[in-house]
């Protein structure tokens, strides 16, 4: 038992994740706060027949992963701020050809080199749209260790099971804060292998076709089954076209696998929301203050409750307005000028109830800045 | 096997121009593919953006097209995965020297076993006749219309100094050198590159009144020289052919068997 | 080694972009353009079947195909 008990870093943690869900390449670039991942994974990935490299820029790293999990294997590549503004071609490229990766980019203080070792959110919408072009994306977050450790989970079965490239955006705070971590047994949390197709050699494979279930089984690179694999739009092949019809379906099958199943993929957590009359919204280590204030309130006989999104996207729209629709107040409590405040607004009804409780000074947010935030909303006479 | 049996031949006429080089180096990495009797199922090729880039749809290989400047990222990536795999990478002069020029260099420096073939036409073929990081000083270009003043990358040069450990150049005028050079490349235990000067009749040639491609080839037949020849030292204007840099090092794949070891050992 | 001799010459008309490369560089003068800037086999009997032609196509539209060396070595 105390053997599966680790003190660790965030980073760690979502290391120990990553090993777990079965990742066996990793391509990466040193950056503050993220490259405790890179290091343990240099140390960690060769011992289990793994495969790390340490590439010469942010850019080739996610080129890097995406090459390899064409030839059939579990990927990753981790960063920070600059590095994942530096990657997002190659992650459009990867929602294109619709290739399983995972990418995690531990926030930090921006615009630029901002501040590389102090805790900021502001990465949130960047993370939705970095890339150029219509496209969904999926992105999952944590306040706790353990939660980094099953989202890092979820993150590499969401990828296997859509083909797609998933975001996992963490903080400084939870990337260096040290926490406890159990860690599961093999077997105790599902873990999805990628599907591959079970067509024949000789006969013919379409990698861009997707099954009944929306799935598309893969066929590995040095397999028995050769096709093209390419960021331009493309037919059920892999080769391009310019054809209005296959552009037009195949830009609608990249939003509607991952924009369909919102609530399918809305991984959250939730403290007292279910009578709670002032509603804090938040994610990652804001959470954790969030959770601190809801507490003491409640213990005051208050209606306070937290909505924890783990899933940042596709966004759950749904969810949220569910639950905020008995509030009075929603506070969306996050370290950036509103980004995520901006999309509860839109989702709820009554958004003029909706305010934020934020900090974006480098400083981590305190329960006491977000009782500071309520009090002014209370002045206000809302 | 014949060539048609390693093309996808429901995409030809292929796109590129009546005269393109880059129709020439298709032609001989052929027949090397065909002449070393490799499994069509065990290369991978991956290419950028390009004309020269489009290569890879036309052959039956696993092929991975990937961005502007990036296959040899994205090909290191598949290479260290499965060792096993033969992985061929194609490149347009800009594609391998202006914007995947850190990726060239490193994957040199790697001497990962890739097999990486500039196809070098002096010019941005795809986006309408650009100037390149080979164009040379004094070409005209669109966007160098008044003569570029930008001086250019020796490719043998940069990729030896880099570290590859097998650095050649032909023409599109020597195609049996051509063909023998990308198979010894091919089977080369290291970082290869092998530079193919390619004519695009259609922007380099008629901007820079080199002519049509027959005339650009007896221009390649002219300005270039087998290394070390006579011709060379009384005209060391010449551009020399031939295989530069052939040796030994580490290769990154069996390197990184080493680290395998050495963690599972414990050391 | 009896010196090889041609077979077939094959154009393939459909994939000649025309650009008069076989035709400028064969030294024994085999092929030509014709009117619709297709290449076209002309003197065939003075082909050496070096190949030239088929590696230089920047089309893969020429086929050499030779004798069997062994018929070669039977005549001759
Ligand atoms: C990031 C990015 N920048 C620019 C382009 C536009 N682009 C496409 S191909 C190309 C240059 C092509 O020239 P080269 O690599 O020499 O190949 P060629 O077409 O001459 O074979 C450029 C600039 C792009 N596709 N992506
Ligand atoms: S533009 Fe130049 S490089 Fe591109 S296909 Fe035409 S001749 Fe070839
Ligand atoms: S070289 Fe090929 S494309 Fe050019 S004219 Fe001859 S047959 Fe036609
Ligand atoms: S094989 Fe040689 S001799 Fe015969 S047509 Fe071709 S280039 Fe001319």
């Amino acid at each position: 038992m105390s053997n599966n008990i680790r003190f660790v870093q965030g980073n760690e943690a979502c290391v120990e994740g990553a090993l777990y869900a079965g990742l066996e390449f990793f391509a990466g670039y040193p950056i503050t706060p993220s490259t405790e991942i890179a290091e343990q994974l240099s140390s960690r990935l060769p011992k289990i027949g793994g495969k790390f490299i340490q590439m010469e820029d942010e850019i080739a790293s996610m080129c890097a992963i995406i090459g390899a999990s064409l030839t059939g294997r579990k990927v990753m590549t981790a960063t920070s701020g600059p590095g994942f503004s530096l990657k997002q071609e190659a992650l459009g490229y990867a929602i294109m050809a619709e290739i399983p990766c995972v990418i995690v980019n531990v926030q930090r203080g921006g615009p630029s080199t901002g501040i590389p070792t102090h805790v900021h959110q502001g990465d949130v919408n960047q993370a939705r749209w970095g890339t150029h072009g219509d496209h969904a994306i999926v992105a999952l977050t944590a306040s706790n260790h353990q939660d980094v450790f099953a989202m890092t989970v979820e993150a590499f079965n969401i990828a296997e099971t859509y083909r797609t490239p998933v975001v996992l955006l963490f903080d400084e705070v939870v990337g260096h804060m040290r926490e406890r971590l159990v860690l599961p047994e093999p077997g105790e949390i599902p873990i999805v292998e990628r599907l591959r197709t079970s067509v024949k050699p000789g006969v013919n494979y379409h990698p861009y076709l997707p099954r009944e279930d929306g799935r598309l089984p893969m066929s590995d690179f040095g397999g028995v089954h050769r096709y093209n694999v390419t960021g331009l739009y493309h037919d059920m092949w892999g080769f391009p076209s310019d054809e209005p019809k296959i552009i037009n379906e195949l830009l609608h099958h990249l939003m509607d696998k991952i924009e369909h199943r919102t609530n399918q993929l809305a991984r959250f957590k939730e403290f007292y929301t279910e009578d709670a009359e002032c509603l804090l919204i938040s994610y990652g280590s804001s959470a954790r203050s969030a959770r601190e204030v809801v507490e003491k309130h409640r213990q005051r006989g208050e209606r306070f409750g937290l909505l924890e999104l783990l899933t940042l996207w596709p966004f759950p729209s749904d969810l949220i307005r569910q639950k905020a629709a008995g509030a009075r107040l929603v506070v969306v409590v996050e370290m950036n000028m509103g980004q995520m405040c901006q999309s509860v607004r839109l989702a709820v009804d009554r958004p003029e109830r909706v305010f934020l409780s934020n900090r974006v000074d480098g400083v981590f947010i305190s329960p006491s800045d977000i009782e500071k935030t309520l009090h002014l909303i209370q002045g206000k006479g809302v | 096997m014949a060539v048609k049996d390693y093309i996808r031949e429901r995409f030809f006429p292929h796109m590129w121009c009546a005269g393109c080089g880059h129709g020439i180096v298709l032609n001989g990495l052929i027949r090397a593919v065909e002449k070393l009797g490799i499994d069509k199922s065990a290369i991978v090729m991956v290419s950028g953006i390009g004309c020269s880039s489009r290569i890879a749809g036309y052959l039956d290989f696993h092929t991975l097209h990937t961005l502007h400047g990036r296959a040899l990222a994205f090909a290191t990536g598949v290479k260290l995965s499965k060792p096993e795999l033969n992985v061929i990478v194609p490149m347009g002069d800009g594609d391998a020297l202006a914007i995947g020029g850190n990726h060239f260099i490193h994957a040199a420096r790697r001497n990962i076993n890739i097999t990486a073939i500039v196809m070098n036409n002096r010019i941005y073929g795809m986006t309408g006749g650009q100037c390149s990081p080979l164009s040379g000083y004094g070409t005209l270009a669109s966007t160098a219309p008044y003569t570029n003043v930008d001086q250019s990358f020796d490719v043998v040069q940069l990729a030896s100094a880099a570290g590859a450990t097998f650095v050649a150049r032909s023409t599109g005028f020597h195609v049996q050198q051509m063909t023998e050079i990308i198979q010894e490349a091919i089977l080369h235990n290291g970082f290869s590159v092998v530079e193919v000067m390619s004519q695009c009749p259609t922007y380099f040639g008629r901007r820079n009144r080199q002519g049509d491609a027959v005339d650009m080839l007896k221009y390649m037949q002219k300005i270039t020289t087998p290394i070390g020849s006579k011709a060379k030292e009384q005209n060391p204007e010449l551009i020399e052919r031939g295989v530069f840099v052939r040796k030994e090092l580490p290769e990154y794949c069996s390197a990184y068997d080493t680290v395998i070891r050495r963690a599972k050992e414990g050391k | 080694m009896g010196k090889r001799k041609l077979k077939e010459l094959q154009i393939n008309r459909e994939w000649c972009k025309g650009c008069g490369i076989c035709a400028a560089f064969c030294a024994k003068k085999v092929l030509e353009m014709d009117e619709l800037d297709k290449a076209v086999p002309v003197r065939t009997e003075d082909c050496v079947v070096c190949r030239l032609c088929e590696m230089r196509c920047p089309d893969l539209a020429i086929e050499i195909v030779a004798e069997e060396q062994i018929e070669e070595e039977d005549i001759g």
